[in-house]
């Protein structure tokens, strides 16, 4: 095949604008090759180089006492937990491929996060995933889901890695443009950290794992775009997963790195070998030589271009130390997998790629990545017209509904409060067995084998509330999974975030991105929180509009003492049931405005920070004295939601409740707000005394709310819910809505 | 000498670890790893077929690890009374390679299928169950193909042998169709051979050992065969 003819007009097809094709040819000192130009145009995309986001990343808190490898400087962050040992952990999106193909899509995604955990040398221990979909009554959105959930559960199940929490949300802005947010957590040796970096002159570069086809091709820039009608063209840009080929990768990877054989490896993801080496080489202020000749590949006639820019998966870029090549073949032949030396690493920073012979690419490396000389950019700032529009919302205009238990029920069966269980049933929670707490309850809490310690993790965003307002938005979300590990007995150690916005161009969405990052940066200095990486995701909008700003939160928190680990269930008949914290009658963003009311307006709940720390506080020392039995945030469906599930998350074991919630102004309000920083606990009677003085000194309100036991939930004297008819709202209204034929 | 489990480990054996680890390091029993190309079964007692996805069970689950050489060992020492144990996909190696009856089909939702599950031992007088008695036990069970299917005689025939070991049962030991994950014929969760030396099962008694994960029931398998050899 003749290559084109490089132009303008073929680099503004390649998706790069006039002023950066210019910048390619001043910083190349002539026209770049048809392979030079594929090259830049992946590692310029938005995908790769973060350039309309990273001047603002950088003013997030990125370093803390306990952060071994900060943001950016590796493939995930990575800390210290004590005992030699090191949590590697990393949040991405796989939004725009799920869109095309669920399936694959979301498959994927996880492979993709999988590897970027093992290539520190870091075993994975846990995954999540943060979903949000249309709503569940359109066909093509239970098709979505079906498929994400499926994809994330076949690869993850296959792989073998327990996938053990998350959160899905559905909202008709999400309808188009779902998203897939995986994450995944590693455990690994503090001595046996590996690096994604290239030196040392003449060590020779391997490429590992499966082979090379035309799968992909231009997936980073496929990203970097919004959905329209034409994505459905997109599909072949979607890459194919292969679990199996993952597990093998996986157990040889490790193998590998555990024997001391390598200066540095890389997983290939978005823009393949181009990321790989030229990321390599930039962070190990060297070059390589590739032969792309020696690339194992599924189509024989494939250009340089093509292999250059193939995003193939389950491939990683090794630099071997010289001298040990034998043994690393040994090992991957072990494990039936390709394992072919496709050039070396040289003194001079330089990347040079032949092909049949032919010089097809010679482009220094900083050139090329993200913290070299990739563009950066800060865009314009606009407050959207409807923010204004939606703060202004009066909620005493609002009509008070005629029946609060119908209500109640409505809120609690709607998809976005009800169980979970239709999608984490599909997962394995428990391979690898150190599943302590699994779906279901606030956060999933995770052994670690041969200590007294265990993790705890989740992920949280309410995009409704960041949509309402971005800054005090997003500062919920940080504190809310901040809350969640501490529920779980957990002190949190640090976030990673996948900050989902729309197209960066348009100055309403790069607000709201600002205001995110300002809120976020705020929120997790405020918890000692640092953010250990993750991922941008802009472009997720449809013809119709952006989807809600969804930065979501993936925290990980430790539990010191496996003794500490506290779950949300009401545990005994006669335990008191108490409130930590104040109710505000917030019900702006609410489920309650929406689900009833069909309403997103008003200002996202309050966040006091220093409110919420104390409470975090107050809550560790209680579970620390053992004074608590359980212990569940109150969050979306306000505090008669969160009751309801204190009753039922364990429905082997339920155990109603009596309660006097106090009513401010009115039932409505008091029941379904969803003001922050409030923690429902239950204590034995034994301990009220010792709790209540030690609640009392705290700086945190807490009132007594009522008694579990019996066989309903009863409030206020007034409103009586029967336990099975709960856990048939709960349980079955997922799985109805997903058996309804239409 | 105390016995021995040996966990055989294929490519794609997700489960290998977990085996491995409650055996050994929860139970402390002796036991070690048998790599699939080996055909030397290093003088075990017990031979666990731990689960996963061999092979990543993209032809038919089990079918193409019952060729790994490693089975060629596993099926004399089977034949020749040697105890065996698969797990889930090691049930389905079985199943293939013709120790035990039988096949496997995919769940009745069509969808995988990850929870705790209460069983019903069946038949408390083999040496899988014989220290566990009539009683219902809690295991997880994580399966997309766990269906299991056989002809009306051959059913007859396993039945009749009192070859079913364990049924997918309520809390209470009710048997039904409502508490049955994935189809199976007669809630069928856990079969042996005729010999009675053979089990397969497809739920998962290596991630129900360790206190600190809060299940323990799985561990009653074990300890049942382990005191059947130390009696």
């Amino acid at each position: 095949m003749k290559e084109p003819e490089v132009n303008l007009k073929l680099a503004l097809e390649h998706g790069l604008t006039e002023e950066e094709y210019g910048w390619v040819c001043e910083r190349l000192g002539r026209t770049p090759t048809f392979t030079e130009l594929g090259i830049f145009s992946v590692m310029w995309s938005e995908h790769c180089s973060y350039k309309n986001s990273i001047a603002l990343l950088k003013t997030l808190p990125r370093s803390g006492g306990r952060l071994l490898v900060g943001a950016g400087e590796e493939n995930a962050g990575l800390v210290d937990i004590g005992d030699g040992l090191a949590i590697a952990f990393k949040i991405e999106s796989h939004n725009h491929p799920s869109a095309v193909e669920p399936y694959q899509g979301a498959a994927t995604g996880v492979g993709g996060i999988l590897r970027d955990i093992f290539t520190m040398g870091a075993r994975p221990i846990a995954a999540l995933n943060s979903l949000r979909f249309g709503n569940l009554d359109d066909a093509r959105t239970r098709y979505l889901f079906e498929g994400v959930v499926k994809g994330i559960g076949d690869y993850g199940n296959c792989f073998g890695v327990p996938t053990v929490a998350g959160e899905v949300y559905f909202d008709e802005c999400y309808k188009t443009n779902p998203l897939v947010n995986a994450m995944a957590i590693g455990l690994v040796d503090t001595k046996r950290v590996a690096s994604a970096v290239a030196k040392g002159n003449g060590n020779p570069v391997f490429i590992v794992g499966s082979s090379t086809g035309r799968d992909g091709i231009h997936g980073a820039t496929f990203a970097s775009e919004e959905i329209s009608e034409k994505s459905e063209a997109k599909r072949p840009s979607v890459q194919v997963g292969d679990p199996f080929t993952e597990k093998l990768l996986l157990e040889a990877t490790l193998e590998i790195i555990k024997n001391d054989l390598i200066v540095g490896i890389q997983d290939m993801g978005a823009a393949g070998i181009s990321c790989s080496t030229s990321e390599m080489s930039a962070k190990g202020k060297s070059g390589m030589k590739i032969n792309l000749d020696k690339v194992p590949l599924r189509e024989h006639d494939m250009n340089a271009y093509e292999i250059m820019l193939s995003e193939s998966q389950e491939r990683m870029l090794v630099v071997v130390k010289k001298g040990k090549e034998e043994e690393v073949k040994k090992i991957f032949d072990k494990w039936d997998l390709h394992c072919e030396i496709i050039g070396e690493v040289t003194d001079e920073e330089n990347l040079l790629i032949y092909h049949h012979g032919e010089l097809k690419a010679e482009i220094p490396p900083v050139e090329l990545v993200l913290g070299g000389n990739a563009p950066v950019y800060y865009r314009d700032t606009k407050e959207p017209e409807y923010f204004m529009e939606t703060l202004s919302f009066d909620k005493n205009k609002l009509p008070e509904p005629d029946c609060i238990s119908d209500t109640f029920e409505k809120i609690f069966s709607s998809p976005n409060i009800a169980s979970k269980r239709w999608v984490y049933e599909q997962y394995d929670s428990m391979v690898r067995t150190n599943t302590i707490v699994g779906p279901g309850s606030d956060a999933a809490v995770i052994y670690i084998k041969e200590t007294n310690k265990a993790i705890a993790a989740k992920t949280d965003c309410n995009g409704r509330y960041v949509y309402l307002n971005p800054k005090e938005g997003t500062k919920i979300a940080v504190a809310e999974s901040a809350r969640n590990v501490v529920c779980s007995g957990a002190i949190p150690l640090a976030i990673t975030n996948c900050l989902n916005f729309g197209n960066p161009y348009k100055p309403e969405n790069y607000w709201q991105f600002k205001k995110a990052i300002e809120g976020m940066s705020e929120a997790c200095k405020y918890f000692n929180t640092p953010v250990t990486g993750g991922n941008v995701s802009f472009y997720n909008e449809s013809p119709e509009a952006a989807v809600y700003p969804t930065p979501t939160i993936g925290m990980v928190g430790l539990i010191e003492n496996l003794e500490n680990v506290t779950t949300a269930n009401f545990k005994n008949e006669n335990d008191l049931i108490y409130v930590l914290g104040e109710d505000y009658e917030e019900i702006g963003g609410s489920e309650y405005l929406k689900v009833v009311h069909n309403l997103v307006k008003g200002d996202c709940p309050k966040i006091d920070l220093q409110a919420e720390k104390d409470l975090h506080h107050l809550v560790l020392n209680l579970i620390e004295q053992k004074l608590i039995n359980s212990a569940h945030d109150i969050s979306e469906g306000g505090i008669l939601c969160a009751l309801a599930e204190c009753c039922i998350i364990d429905d082997e074991n339920p155990i109603g409740a009596n309660v006097h919630i106090p009513i401010k102004t009115r039932e409505d309000f008091s029941f379904f707000s969803e003001s922050q920083s409030r923690i429902i606990v239950t204590v034995s009677q034994e301990n009220k005394e010792k709790f209540e003085e030690i609640a009392s000194k705290s700086f945190t309100p807490f009132y007594f709310l009522g008694i579990a036991g019996g066989k309903s939930l009863n409030i206020n004297e007034q409103y009586q819910f029967s336990l099975n008819h709960l856990m048939d709202l709960y349980y079955n209204s997922i799985p109805r809505k997903m058996n309804a034929k239409s | 000498m105390k016995p021995k489990f040996g966990v055989v480990v294929f490519p794609g054996s997700n489960c290998d670890y977990d085996a491995y680890y409650s055996l050994k390091k929860v139970l402390h029993y002796n036991t070690e790893f048998i790599w699939h190309k080996e055909k030397d079964l290093k003088g075990s007692d017990v031979i666990i077929l731990p689960g996963g996805f061999s092979y990543g069970d993209y032809l038919r689950t089990g079918a193409i690890a019952r060729f790994s050489p490693v089975m060629d060992s596993v099926f004399s020492f089977a034949e020749n009374g040697g105890i065996v144990i698969g797990i889930c996909n090691g049930f389905q190696i079985l199943l293939e390679i013709g120790l035990l009856p039988g096949v496997m089909l995919q769940n009745e939702s069509l969808k995988f299928v990850c929870k705790d599950q209460y069983l019903l031992v069946e038949n408390e007088s083999t040496i899988f169950t014989n220290k566990i008695g009539k009683k219902v036990i809690k295991i997880p069970i994580k399966h997309g193909e766990g269906n299991y299917y056989a002809d009306a005689e051959t059913l007859k025939e396993i039945e009749g042998n009192n070859q079913v070991i364990f049924k997918y049962s309520s809390k209470e030991g009710k048997v039904e169709k409502k508490f049955n994950p994935n189809g199976s014929l007669n809630n069928i969760a856990g079969i042996c051979n005729r010999k009675k030396n053979v089990m397969g099962l497809m739920p998962h008694p290596e991630n129900a050992c360790d206190p600190i994960l809060g299940k323990t029931d799985g561990a009653l398998i074990f300890k049942s065969v382990i005191e059947n050899f130390t009696n």
